[in-house]
């Protein structure tokens, strides 16, 4: 950097002296760390005591200066203010770096290091508040999309969840604001149950190398932060309101803070969403709205050296589940296959009827941090995290408003860590224990037998990680951790089952009681899981920097895989899990090429994966019941491996042109070498953004993304003999629905309205030209197309 | 400040494991909506004394245990009286849904299939409240000689009034397959 300040310096000087006072300085002000434009930086011309603030754009001009020395103060909320001498000769042009220094401002925000320091050898994307805002309407998996090899693995339009390099749900852990979210991560019909418009930053782990949080990342982490609260004097906020004419619905969402030079802090954020029916191009989706109801409150003292925040979180959402899903047996599975329109479609309705879930999940957090002489910066958590499942089917009679699932998951969790730098040089030692107490209830009332029993999980754990800067390019990263978990479950099986898996035999000392064709057994199952990550990384210039890394992650069988024992009625089929699991071990090695720079950025992210133990769910054979035929779904383990490579371009070759391509693959074999079930295919993701200045900065932004049709996938269609037709067909459930190409495209325009007030407003149309197409990774396209094109309208006003 | 921390963490603790330990077994669940059984008499029209009664029973549900099946064989050229029960056996006394069924009669159809060579056929005989076929009730008519399946399904919400089970849609609640004769 100051070489470059000298340069600029040097050119500037050798500049022919002359007096004349109509010059026009323009400048940027950017953040040192991420080039990201810094909006509402107050910037002063020393002397003349004028100031101007930074627009959107992180922009400001000053006219009619004199050639010659000028000092310009720059300050931001979230930066310490600097000043820099330039000397002006001439329309002048200059962009100002400053650091953020939210750790020292904000060191109660725990996770405030996970973008920075968490893992200096890890492939690390992030996504930043500006795009965030661009998916308020959204989910979390929707606005996970926008990293090249993160995909989303759906149930419908509206349940949606982030697959990481090919792997999903348990796979991939998600951290909110320093805590582990514990919600029922296990099914693939369960969406994170979290509210994007309260995140300001998501940071995308594509490894288990994130220690500090788990060890049994397989697929990887999700790193999700609030907003970082200023120490000053100052009340601010924003509204997002959004419109749009699929599902002919919106989402307001609304933050305000209000901080204190003491350090004293309170913060409330609030989001509305509210959607009827969506549709495909052709018809109505029926049943498929939703709404969405989440609040956040926070509060607390930030000091230099001491800080406590208490929070908490509601989140509610209530979704209607495609009608023309809801299926019996498999007859009724090769109509609605075959069937090329819904067998179920009714005009458009607000009304969210059965089936549905209703999903609330609520977390009651405490931080504290205290820095230590000598041991360094000790931080504290505890959190409570509640989260309650129901699942509406359709039945018969009275039960219509009786729930299927009824589940209650309740988590404590203590968190201890502690950070020593160890030398200026920047090695440092971050070191932890966790504990946490899990209890899942599942509600005997439902009169549908549970599908995940009644349990209490302990869970407690050591970890450290140590970095080194070994010289001035290379980096050193060792990290360790260990996981006790131990899981108590009361279970019922029916003696059926037990006796056909010849569980009387392994097990007979965890039956507790018989009933009439059921026992309940006692599952007390005990897993001792160690995990590792270790890397270089390697700055070859300013520019370009190489990175490799190694994670071991060690995965505990879930209460799905373990204990699934019956019919999954909004998946028409029946899935056995095994109680002999052993927790899934995982080899990762990544390899990461990044290139940063104004004109061409460059993201080469090849990686190859074993999993020994893997968990795949599978059909397995064909059950006959009163209800027909059903296909029985179990889990097995297999040894599997995946490779996959993710590419990341961005062009600028005008200053208001940026050109951005993205490009990922993912192939995955069993030890037989069977393709894995439900990979992502190929894809390939454009982005083109073109700013008009002279339009008050008019952006225009055209996506094109190409999807292949997955060309390896397991075969798991089976026939059956359809009684009403007299004939054996084939359930086509794995053939892949056929390659699509989408078109999105946006205008937005930033409104200055007055120095601390901005307003933006866009228009996003997704799908322009209304294709029809099927998504290989939502699990309805069996039954319906995806959705049709959007038109909608967002309002975003900062103040 | 540190003694008072760890003193904080461990009463958190404390409070946190103490009240996990509840020795309370849950309870059972029984299926409520489980059909276990399908019971289907038929009655000779002519001579009432005369009667087959077919039943598909599966008790464990979706357990893995293979139904039981009663097959029967019919008189050629006779006309039968049918009906149909539907049963929950896991609790005691056996649940009868077909009371339910009954109940939301406008929301559920019987429909009945045969294998191409069998030669019978089968019309409801009961409507539901909208004067649609229901057809737990039903006439089945047997013909020469033959052998074959006889199939009877079950739906909920079909669409009514509808030209036969393949534009009925809805969802298949019982589907039944018996081998039958008519001798």
């Amino acid at each position: 950097m100051r070489i470059l300040f000298s340069v600029v310096a040097c050119l500037l000087f050798s500049q022919v002296y002359a007096q004349d006072c109509s010059n026009t300085f323009k400048g940027k002000v950017v953040d040192l760390h991420d080039n990201t434009v810094l909006v509402g930086a107050t910037v002063i011309l020393a002397g003349l005591e004028q100031a101007v603030l930074t627009n959107i754009n992180g922009e400001f001009t000053f006219s009619n200066l004199c050639i010659k020395d000028y000092t310009f103060q720059v300050s931001h909320p979230f930066c310490s203010t600097k000043a820099y001498t330039i000397k002006v000769n001439g329309d002048t042009n200059k962009t100002f770096y400053l650091e953020h220094h939210l750790e020292e401002l904000n060191e109660v925000a725990l996770s405030g290091k996970a973008f920075n320091s968490l893992t200096k050898t890890a492939n690390e994307s992030v996504i930043k508040k500006e795009t965030i805002d661009n998916f308020s309407s959204k989910s979390l998996a929707d606005l996970l999309e926008s990293v090249s090899g993160v995909t989303k693995l759906s149930t419908g339009n509206s349940i949606s969840k982030p697959i990481i390099n090919g792997l999903h749900s348990s796979r991939v852990v998600i951290i909110n604001d320093g805590s582990r979210l514990k919600d029922q991560d296990w099914g693939i019909e369960h969406a994170p149950n979290l509210d994007v418009n309260s995140i300001s930053r998501v940071t995308v782990i594509k490894g288990a190398n994130a220690l500090r949080y788990s060890g049994d990342a397989v697929g990887g982490l999700i790193i999700t932060e609030s907003n970082k609260i200023p120490v000053k004097d100052t009340i601010y906020g924003s509204t997002i309101l959004s419109l749009h004419s699929n599902g002919k619905g919106g989402t307001v969402s609304s933050n305000l803070t209000q901080s204190f030079e003491s350090g004293v802090f309170a913060s409330v954020q609030g989001t509305l969403k509210r959607f009827g029916d969506f549709n495909s191009p052709d018809y109505n989706l029926s049943n498929t709205g939703f709404f969405e109801r989440d609040v956040s409150l926070k509060f607390g003292l930030n000091k230099f050296s001491y800080g406590v925040t208490g929070s908490y979180s509601y989140f509610k959402n209530s979704v209607g589940i495609l009608r023309a899903s809801h299926l019996g047996g498999a007859s009724d599975q090769i109509a609605a296959i075959s069937s090329p329109k819904p067998l179920f479609i009714d005009d458009f309705t607000y009304a969210i009827n059965n089936p549905k879930q209703e999903v609330t999940h609520q977390v009651y957090r405490l931080n504290a941090f205290k820095k230590l002489n000598k041991l360094g910066k000790l931080n504290v958590q505890y959190n409570y995290q509640k989260n309650k499942r129901l699942e509406f089917d359709i039945r018969r009679g009275d039960q219509e408003n009786v729930a299927s699932v009824d589940l209650e998951l309740s988590s404590h969790n203590v968190l201890l860590d502690l950070e020593t730098k160890l030398n200026s040089t920047g090695d440092y030692l971050k070191y932890g224990v966790s504990l946490s107490y899990q209890n899942n209830y599942a509600n005997p009332e439902t009169g549908v037998r549970r599908l995940i029993p009644d349990y209490d999980a302990f869970e407690a754990s050591v970890y450290g990680v140590y970095s080194a800067n070994l010289n001035d390019k290379l980096t050193f990263e060792f990290g360790s951790r260990l996981d006790y978990r131990n899981i108590d479950a009361l279970k019922f099986y029916r003696i059926s089952f037990w006796e056909s898996r010849n569980y009387d035999v392994l097990f007979p000392h965890l039956v507790v009681q018989e009933y009439d064709n059921q026992i309940l057994t006692n599952p007390n199952l005990t897993f001792v899981n160690l995990s590792g990550a270790t890397g270089l990384e390697f700055k070859i210039d300013d520019f370009q920097t190489l990175k490799l890394n190694y994670g071991l992650a060690s995965r505990a069988p879930n209460p799905s895989e373990l204990f699934s024992e019956g019919l999954h009625h909004s998946a028409s089929r029946i899935e056995l899990g095994d109680l002999s699991f052993k927790p899934e071990i995982s080899h990762k090695i990544a390899f990461n090429y990044e290139r940063k720079g104004e004109t061409l950025a460059f993201n080469f992210n090849p990686f190859i994966q074993f999993v020994n133990r893997f968990k795949v769910l599978e059909p397995t054979s064909v059950e006959q019941t009163t209800r027909g035929n059903f296909q029985v779904w179990s889990y097995r383990e297999t040894n599997a491996k995946l490779y996959g490579l993710d590419i990341d371009v961005t062009y600028k070759p005008l200053k208001n042109l940026e050109i951005n391509q993205q490009f990922a693959v993912v192939k995955g074999y069993d030890d037989s070498n069977k393709p894995l079930i439900s990979l992502p295919p190929v894809a390939l993701n454009n982005t083109i953004n073109y700013t008009i200045k002279k339009l008050k900065q008019l952006k225009l932004t055209l996506q094109n993304n190409y999807v292949f049709e997955q060309n390896e996938f397991p075969n798991t269609n089976f026939d059956v003999f359809v009684p009403t037709t007299q004939t054996f067909q084939t359930v086509d459930l794995s053939t892949p629905p056929s390659a699509y190409f989408l078109t999105n495209f946006k205008v937005s325009m930033p409104l200055n309205l007055s120095n601390n007030q901005t307003l933006n407003v866009g228009l996003f149309v997704d799908n322009v030209f209304n294709i029809s197409y099927r998504n290989y990774l939502n699990r309805f396209r069996y039954y319906a197309d995806d959705l049709g094109r959007n038109i909608s309208i967002q309002i975003k006003f900062n103040y | 400040m540190k003694t008072i921390k760890l003193l904080s963490l461990v009463a958190i603790l404390a409070l946190t494991f103490s009240c996990s330990s509840d020795d309370v077994n849950p309870l059972p669940v029984n299926e409520e909506e489980l059909i276990t059984t399908v019971k289907i008499v038929l009655t000779n029209s002519t001579n009432l004394s005369e009667s087959v009664t077919l039943t598909y029973t599966d008790l464990d549900g979706d357990g893995p245990d293979a139904p039981v099946i009663i097959n029967g064989n019919f008189n050629a050229n006779t006309n039968y009286t049918g009906t149909v029960q539907f049963l929950n056996e896991t609790e005691t006394p056996a649940d009868d849904i077909t009371l339910e069924v009954k109940d939301e009669d406008d929301e559920h159809q019987v429909f009945y299939s045969f294998s191409n060579a069998l030669n019978i056929t089968a019309t409801a005989t009961d409507v539901d409240v909208n004067n649609n076929p229901l057809g737990l009730e039903f006439n089945f008519n047997t013909g020469a000689v033959s052998s074959g399946t006889f199939t009877l399904v079950l739906k909920h919400e079909p669409a009514k009034p509808n030209t036969g089970i393949l534009d009925a849609g809805g969802e298949t609640d019982v589907e039944v397959t018996f081998s039958v004769s008519v001798i």
